[in-house]
């Protein structure tokens, strides 16, 4: 079984969509939670509430509501991209940015109680607060990226509606093992599970040790 | 010239009473006071962390802000090199990149930190990190170096090194305002002390006089290491 091209193909497929999803939530989630908790603004506690809530928004919801947007009849229907991996990504997006800007959103908040004196005294203020502390605990933040790929590789509700699991183009390890499941090829959905858990795995130990070194080296 | 500080009718809650005073150019200032006087409060209030509750705050010329810096009691590091801690706050007072690296190496020699310009500043010991705060604000060259309590958590020989830095600082011409409590401290650094009790100034005075007759019974009775609030 392990020698089978296509298993990889999926593997490969399921890998580029949860990451492709988690650097775009990473990058638009980070200065969001970082804004939330250094900014004062009018209404902020209920954005934290809402930010908190949407991280566990049910996958297959955010599917239907992505597939209603890029469905033909759909406002983003001429994009044509229902039924592709990218479609999939944005999805996927979706469900795991609330997840990256809530953790940091924390993260920076707690932070900020540290540094906000001496960066107010250096005249630090708005953005570039925001901005520094995201730097100055970027390995902390870590966590918040393991938590949203997490999310993204584990999700199989989102990414069945969108992607559509169509044999070499939308079909990724979660959709193949609830596929395989169901058509009792037992063997393949257990295999593809320990390759899929295997992985996980081995992500979060090489950011646990990125994480280690990183205190080591600037305390 | 950003000094005279005034403050007119300044109170912070109920932690300050409603107090009026000068800070002028030339003689470094003690603030001296038991725990909970309000020390730090008053001194957050003249670097602007804080807004008074009532009461206003005034310096004189442009820019204030940029020409005034404050060493806490305990300093917060970014996680970078000590060079580039003092290179950022260069970077945000607006210091040109080509002057940063000279100013920050000036800063650093000057703290006696030049060894270790490029360890992480949060690997550096208590002593270190507090010298490295010094040489943070040396660089920007302040008119006004606030310092609250900078040497209460430090050994006594990492102290005379911090009391040795801040005497440049005095040297070169930067106004000195810093609270502590080691009696010692105020009469090595200072030439004049505000002494606060519960929110109020109840005395100031040269340092030579504050220590050699104190006119407040607070204060008489602080230098005495009595303790009058019990």
């Amino acid at each position: 079984m392990l020698d089978d091209p296509r298993l990889w193909q999926i593997v490969a497929l399921s890998m580029a969509v949860s990451l492709s999803a988690v650097a775009i939530a990473t990058l638009i989630g980070m200065p969001l939670g970082a804004a939330i908790a250094v900014g004062r603004f009018p209404g902020r506690r209920a954005v934290i509430v809402l930010l908190n809530a949407l991280m566990g928004l049910p996958p297959v919801v955010v599917g239907l509501a992505i597939y209603l947007l890029l469905s033909r009849a759909g406002p983003l229907g001429a994009l044509g991209l229902l039924f592709t991996p990218q479609a999939m990504v944005i999805a996927q997006t979706v469900l795991v940015l609330p997840i990256i800007a809530a953790l940091a959103r924390q993260s920076v908040e707690d932070a900020w109680r540290e540094y906000e004196e001496q960066l107010r005294s250096l005249g630090v203020h708005g953005w570039r607060g925001a901005l520094t502390v995201l730097w100055d605990i970027r390995f902390s933040l870590l966590t918040a990226v393991l938590a949203g790929l997490g999310r993204a590789s584990a999700e199989v509700g989102a990414v069945m509606i969108v992607g559509g699991n169509i044999d070499g183009v939308t079909r990724v390890m979660t959709t193949t093992i609830a596929l395989e499941t169901s058509k009792g090829d037992l063997p393949l959905a257990l295999g593809l599970g320990i390759v899929l858990i295997a992985i996980v795995l081995a992500l979060n130990a090489a950011a646990y040790l990125v994480k280690e070194a990183a205190e080591r080296r600037f305390g | 010239m950003i000094l005279p500080l005034r403050l007119e009718n300044v109170s912070f809650r109920d932690i300050l009473k409603p107090l009026s005073l000068a800070i002028e150019a030339g003689p470094s200032t003690i603030i001296l006071g038991a725990n909970g006087a309000g020390k730090s409060v008053l001194m957050r209030i003249m670097h602007g962390l804080l807004a008074p509750s009532t009461g206003s705050v005034s310096w004189q010329g442009e820019d204030p802000g940029r020409r005034q810096a404050m060493v806490f009691q305990r300093p917060v590091m970014l996680r970078r090199s000590a060079y580039a801690n003092v290179a950022y706050a260069l970077k945000v007072a607006g210091v040109p990149a080509k002057e940063r690296a000279r100013l920050a190496a000036e800063a650093l020699e000057e703290v006696g930190l030049r060894q270790v310009a490029h360890r992480p500043a949060r690997v550096l010991s208590g002593g270190e990190q507090q010298r490295l705060a010094l040489a943070r604000a040396w660089a920007l060259h302040p008119e006004v170096l606030f310092l609250d309590e900078p040497t209460a958590n430090l050994d006594p020989g990492a102290t005379r090194e911090i009391e040795t830095i801040i005497k440049a600082f005095d040297a070169s011409g930067t106004k000195i305002v810093m609270s502590t409590h080691n009696l010692g401290q105020a009469r090595r650094l200072g030439d004049e002390v505000l002494y606060l009790h519960e929110g109020r100034v109840v005395e100031r005075a040269p340092i030579e006089r504050f220590f050699a007759q104190p006119s407040a019974p607070e204060a008489r009775a602080f230098i005495k290491g009595e303790l009058p609030w019990v």
